[in-house]
């Protein structure tokens, strides 16, 4: 009985895991009268002004996600109409699946990278705090100054052809943003150097609480450096690891600014995503309605993921 | 066990050849922003000016009008600044209660938070719009604090939360017994030790906002006060490939945020990591 009871509590427990001190997990147990902290009415300009400006604003948004609302004027109520003209319109269908490429690829290969940096300046390394400091740089730069630079280097006469050309590759040179198919992978760079001194700062957080005895027994009983990163290391950043990866992905499903800055979408729709394409639809085409069922659909999907993320990386504690 | 090795040696090379490639972007940014007009088609792209020249800066400090940098700076001080500060008071206090409360409704208060977070704000930007020009919050300096602190303040109280429900009940339960008043529990037990909570809010919030453009791209629209990433746009807007004057004002307004990067690194790591540890 208990033991199929577990995994339920867990689940509505799942936020407040993690640091398990006295204090938290009591929530069964009444206080006695004396042992309130602070007044229930303490929490209520907070309430007041997240309801007003998350709830309200987007439930009146989404409202008009079922109208033919131009953004002024009067307005129709048109039901589902909105939502199936995005199915039907490729431009809108390729901005999903590019969302979906780049949200997942950014958060991969950003963790991947992160993770392997943090590996190499784990232990003993002389200069780990400098290059620390380098390479977590990019991280706190606007992503719209960050989007200029990168404008540059993938230009025609930017230093990436220069350096083709350099090389003896000049006939690889190409207009690398205005090029359809080679776009999308240019925002995916800038996405990834952006992201990657996050995730290193997370994994070295993570392997810096693993203790040197413990990883010095794994390698005297024989263990590879595979062998010790999946048995010693993964399991004591995997909460860390949750979060980051979670937070990339919602913010990779978002992302916005990089490609206005960098690409405006194009070339002929090659780098929409549902972010830019809510905005166009909603402020520059006077398709409100439309953008904001448009919005919806994001907001549906960040949060299958963010609750499907949270599952994925919580359940099998000790596999 | 762990020693310094030839093996260590390698890899502590290896590891400089790749931040070297990583930050190439940055030799770009610096060489293309001092070169003269004239070098801009002439030289290579990989190669520096042959000879370096400042004026690209000067007319970056000079502008005037909505791209005016001197103004945007002191504006996004101000506001990054006083959306820290709300940020700070609304969510601790919020948090703090929240995750201290027993009753049903502090659950769902936090659920209410973090469901906050994942909506994505285009939903609500143009309702939002309307309410805060209905309110005359648009086009100031305050109207984007409040927005701010209401936008980012989920993650805030989330924050605070997670730090209240790691620590212990002890202190506070042994002033509330030594007849300390709820209000100051809070302010003489509470706060000192919520420090490290409040760092990574700061941190958080302070780069979000500072680096933040979209919000007031609308929010100030057409007003004088704009914001640095705002002035940078506009800026930008008027020159097309002339990558010497777009890079002179991109360094520019990156010089305040990494120099404080620089000079407080360890705070900011500490910030990112500290607040993620689950």
């Amino acid at each position: 009985m208990t033991a199929t009871m577990q995994p339920k509590s867990e689940a509505a427990e799942a936020p407040r895991r993690g640091r398990r001190t006295p204090g938290a997990g009591q929530n069964a147990r009444p206080r006695g009268r004396g042992l309130e902290f602070g007044h229930w009415w303490w929490a209520l300009p907070g309430i007041a002004l997240v309801v007003a400006i998350h709830y309200v604003a987007t439930g009146i948004g989404g409202f008009f996600a079922f109208t033919n609302w131009t953004g002024i004027g009067s307005f129709k109520i048109t039901g589902w109409a909105n939502f199936e003209a995005i199915f039907k319109d490729t431009t809108k269908v390729g901005a999903l699946s590019n969302t979906l490429f780049l949200a997942f690829g950014s958060v991969l290969l950003g963790n991947i990278a992160g993770l392997v940096i943090a590996l190499g300046l784990n232990r003993v390394l002389k200069t780990r705090y400098i290059l620390r400091t380098l390479f977590f740089m990019p991280v706190v730069l606007s992503p719209l100054a960050t989007a200029y630079i990168w404008k540059y280097i993938f230009d025609f006469d930017g230093p990436l052809n220069a350096l083709l050309t350099a090389i003896g590759a000049g006939d690889q040179a190409k207009p690398w943003l205005a090029d359809p198919q080679w776009a999308i992978w240019t925002v995916l760079v800038v996405l990834v150097w952006s992201s990657t001194g996050f995730a290193m700062v997370i994994f070295m957080a993570g392997l810096a609480g693993v203790p040197v005895e413990v990883e010095e027994a794994a390698a005297i009983d024989g263990a590879n450096l595979w062998q010790r990163f999946r048995n010693v290391t993964l399991p004591a950043i995997r909460p860390a690891v949750a979060i980051a990866t979670t937070l990339g992905i919602v913010q990779g499903l978002r992302v916005f600014d990089p490609i206005m800055a960098l690409t405006g979408g194009g070339p002929a729709g090659a780098t929409e995503t549902l972010a830019t394409q809510v905005y166009k639809q909603a402020f520059a085409l006077g398709n409100f309605g439309g953008g904001a069922a448009l919005a919806l659909v994001l907001a549906a999907i960040i949060l299958i993921f963010a609750v499907l993320q949270q599952r994925l990386t919580r359940s099998n504690p000790e596999d | 066990m762990f020693r310094y090795t030839k093996l260590t040696l390698l890899r502590e090379v290896g590891l400089w050849a790749l931040a070297l490639l990583f930050l190439a972007p940055f030799y770009f940014l610096v060489t293309t922003a001092l070169k003269p007009d004239t070098e801009l088609f002439t030289t290579s792209a990989l190669a520096p000016p042959t000879s370096p020249d400042f004026s690209n800066f000067v007319d970056v400090l000079t502008a005037t009008g909505n791209s005016n940098v001197v103004l945007g700076l002191l504006n996004s001080l101000i506001i990054t600044a006083g959306s820290i500060v709300g940020l700070i008071a609304l969510g601790s206090v919020t948090g703090y209660v929240i995750s201290r409360s027993t009753r049903r409704w502090s659950k769902g208060a936090y659920y209410l938070f973090l469901v906050a977070i994942i909506l994505p704000g285009q939903l609500g930007a143009v309702p939002l719009y309307m309410g805060a020009r209905a309110l005359g919050l648009t086009g100031s300096a305050w109207g984007l604090i409040v927005l701010y602190t209401g936008m980012l303040l989920p993650l805030s109280i989330f924050l605070y939360a997670n730090f209240f429900r790691g620590l212990g009940t002890d202190y506070e339960e042994a002033a509330t017994i030594d007849g300390a008043s709820k209000s100051q529990v809070f302010s003489k037990v509470v706060f000192p030790m919520m420090a490290p909570a409040t760092g990574t809010v700061t941190i958080f919030a302070g780069l979000i906002v500072w680096n933040d453009f979209f919000t007031s791209l609308i929010f100030l629209g057409g007003s004088a006060n704009q914001t640095l990433p705002v002035a940078m746009y506009y800026y930008i807007g008027s020159l097309v490939s002339q990558w010497n004057s777009i890079f002179a004002i991109v360094i520019v307004s990156m010089i305040p945020i990494l120099a404080l990067f620089l000079f407080a690194q360890k705070r900011f790591i500490q910030g990112f990591s500290g607040g993620l540890k689950g």
